[in-house]
């Protein structure tokens, strides 16, 4: 186990750097930045000096060498902007982005395991085909379309709800579920399926014969058996959940990672950029990583070996 | 003992429907279609056909591991069809079911003892010292041992799982078994061990089998009497030996001619069945052997031949002998 665990940590470590390193080469390719902080009139003395002040006058690999040293250090430098520290700044943004992606996943896990397990257990009955029709429609919609229409609806029509911006448990309902929808079809679908693979199964039909009641049989045997790819699917999801948060929040104005990933990027600011990228692939291999783990534990035959 | 019947089939139907989207007919599959048989104490009996033929269905639909359509299955005098969903439950006991794949009809997630432990918690039989005793007592006598109790299934041999299998079916101490070709799956060398273990459990335990196989060499070796099935439906049933020697329902004809020859100097024609077994969502109609059979008649195509009894409780359905019987009727009233 102590093996496997380095093993998995070690990749975690050449994840976040080949993303970073892949990162910074593509932010390069597309040219420097420094005419978009400069007045449009300003001179090729004063764009050169401001480039030698930066160090884009240097190669690209002295660059990228120092770079990264910095960044193992956890220095990614100064915003080209306002001058803050990039690395904290995205890092006080974390909280937001957490607190969207975590509530919209709980959100969908209460949704989607009762009503898949519902499903696989009444197959092809009235409730079953509603909750299909329902699950492919929430995979079909994009997330930004979804979220202008809540915000249709419930800010511009009803105006019960904000439209945007953050402060409250209110501010957060809208982007919750436009962030939830994808999941919820996408878990409810999956679990359905596995429910009825494993319900389908001998062990299954064995331990029916032996007179386990069918609310055990299903609930504890069933589910219980359908949890090891569900946590895979979930934990695989969160990255996809915290890219998904991306987008909600710049439609919700949520102010998290994504939001800020998404104007430094317009602003061209790159060490923010780059602590950014540094953050989300840091989590999403840590996700991975624990997700891993959490399968070997549950799974007694990856154990073993 | 001898001659009590255990178990009752008669005119057992499972049906399955399957949709083929919103606004297409369902497709109904009889997977049994009116089957009717007994058991007696203490014997065994086999049900043997070809893949598809719907012998599995046929064993879970009598325990009701799947509700059947229609049908009764009358087991120590009751009726299990018909029972409530508690009562059928704590039946459960006196019937239990080996299956065939022994890889996937252990719990993957549970240890041996829980595995063995479960049905006797279902029932609450015992209490949990008491348990644990029947467990490892369990174990010994199909070959396992208390040292086996905390590993997982993966851990063990086909051959092995197939004995905590049968070991799980036994804890409970069942009257009846329905083995579902519970040798299939293994090596040939270990499908002879675990056939003298059944076999060797049924001498102690006075058990009744109900054995599900498509293999006529099995059960030549280890059944007392024997119901042939076609696209579910029963063409023809006999004592073992009698099938053997003097098969006369032309399915049975000719999947026995495909049985190697134990004696060198019998001589058996192999006969070989045009076509493929028809699907039984959409069976032939009448005799629904007739595309197959060499001996189809015109009748064959439009009825569907009532059961000819022979000595010792050997019958058939088909045409072949209701028409000889009738023959035999008119002769007798004739004369
Ligand atoms: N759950 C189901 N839904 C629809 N059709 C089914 C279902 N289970 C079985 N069938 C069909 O019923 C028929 C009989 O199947 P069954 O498994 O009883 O056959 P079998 O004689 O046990 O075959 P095998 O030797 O392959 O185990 C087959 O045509 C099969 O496709
Ligand atoms: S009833 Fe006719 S078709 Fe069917 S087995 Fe007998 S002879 Fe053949
Ligand atoms: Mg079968």
């Amino acid at each position: 186990m102590l093996d496997f665990i380095i093993k998995r940590l070690i990749q975690v470590v050449v994840v976040v750097l080949l993303a970073l390193t892949v990162v910074f080469f593509l932010i390069r390719l597309s040219g420097d930045p420094t005419a978009l902080f400069l007045p449009p009139d300003a001179s090729r003395e004063q764009i050169e000096e401001y480039r030698e002040m930066l160090g884009f006058d240097r190669p690209i690999y002295i660059q990228y060498g120092e770079f990264m040293v910095n960044a193992v250090q956890g220095d990614f430098g100064q915003s080209l902007r306002s001058k803050e520290d990039a690395l904290p700044l995205v890092l006080s943004r974390l909280p937001a982005t957490f607190q969207l992606a975590i509530s919209a996943l709980i959100l969908s896990l209460l949704i989607a395991i009762p009503l898949g397990v519902l499903s696989a257990y009444k197959r092809n009955s009235v409730f079953d085909r509603i909750s299909v029709a329902l699950t492919v429609l929430g995979q079909a919609v994009p997330s930004f379309w979804l979220g202008l229409i809540l915000i249709y609806f419930f800010a511009a029509q009803l105006n019960i709800l904000p439209s945007g911006g953050a402060g409250s448990i209110v501010h957060l309902i809208l982007p919750m579920i436009t962030l939830a929808a994808y999941s919820v079809a996408r878990f409810t679908r999956f679990t359905r399926s596995t429910m009825l693979d494993v319900l389908r199964k001998d062990y299954i039909r064995t331990a029916k014969a032996s007179g386990v009641p069918t609310i055990r049989l299903v609930g504890r045997y069933a589910l219980k058996n359908s949890l090891i790819p569900i946590i895979t699917l979930v934990a695989l999801d969160l990255g996809t959940l915290l890219g998904g948060a991306v987008i909600t929040e710049v439609v919700f104005a949520w102010p998290g990672v994504g939001r800020l990933l998404m104007q430094s990027l317009m602003n061209r600011d790159f060490p923010i950029v780059l602590a950014g990228v540094f953050i989300v692939a840091l989590i999403y291999a840590v996700i991975n990583f624990i997700a891993d783990i959490l399968y070997a534990y549950v799974n007694p035959q990856i154990r073993v070996k | 003992m001898e001659n009590q019947v255990l178990l009752s089939v008669k005119n057992l139907k499972k049906y399955y429907e399957i949709s083929q989207g919103m606004f297409k007919e369902k497709i109904v599959v009889r997977a049994v279609d009116d089957v009717n048989f007994t058991v007696m104490k203490g014997e065994t009996f086999a049900l043997v056909g070809e893949s598809g033929c719907g012998k599995s269905t046929t064993g879970r639909a009598i325990l009701r591991l799947t509700e059947p359509t229609d049908g009764e299955v009358i087991f120590n005098g009751t009726n299990l069809a018909l029972l409530p969903y508690e009562k059928m439950r704590s039946l459960r006991k006196h019937m239990q079911m080996v299956f065939q794949d022994p890889y996937a009809s252990l719990n993957p997630k549970k240890s041996i003892r829980q595995i063995l432990m479960e049905p006797l918690k279902v029932h609450s039989k015992f209490d949990k010292k008491e348990s644990l005793q029947k467990v490892i007592s369990i174990l010994q006598i199909v070959g396992l041992s208390e040292y086996h109790l905390d590993r997982y299934p993966h851990e063990f041999s086909g051959g092995q799982r197939q004995r905590i299998g049968i070991a799980r079916a036994m804890i409970l101490q069942p009257d009846f078994i329905i083995a579902d070709e519970p040798v299939s799956a293994l090596d040939v060398s270990v499908q002879s061990q675990v056939i003298n273990l059944m076999l060797e459990l049924q001498k102690e335990f006075g058990l009744t089998y109900l054995f599900i196989s498509h293999d006529l060499s099995v059960i030549q070796h280890m059944t007392d009497r024997v119901a042939v099935m076609y696209l579910g439906k029963i063409v023809e049933i006999a004592k073992t030996e009698d099938l053997f020697n003097n098969p006369k329902h032309p399915y049975t004809q000719a999947l026995l001619s495909a049985v190697p020859i134990t004696h060198p100097k019998e001589k058996k024609e192999r006969i070989i069945l045009k076509g493929d077994v028809p699907s039984p969502a959409n069976p032939p109609s009448g005799c629904t052997f007739h595309p197959r059979c060499p001996f189809a008649m015109e009748i064959c195509k439009s009825e569907l031949p009532d059961q000819a009894r022979f000595e010792e409780g050997h019958t058939v359905n088909c045409h072949l002998y209701s028409q000889n019987k009738e023959e035999i009727n008119y002769a007798i009233s004739h004369s």
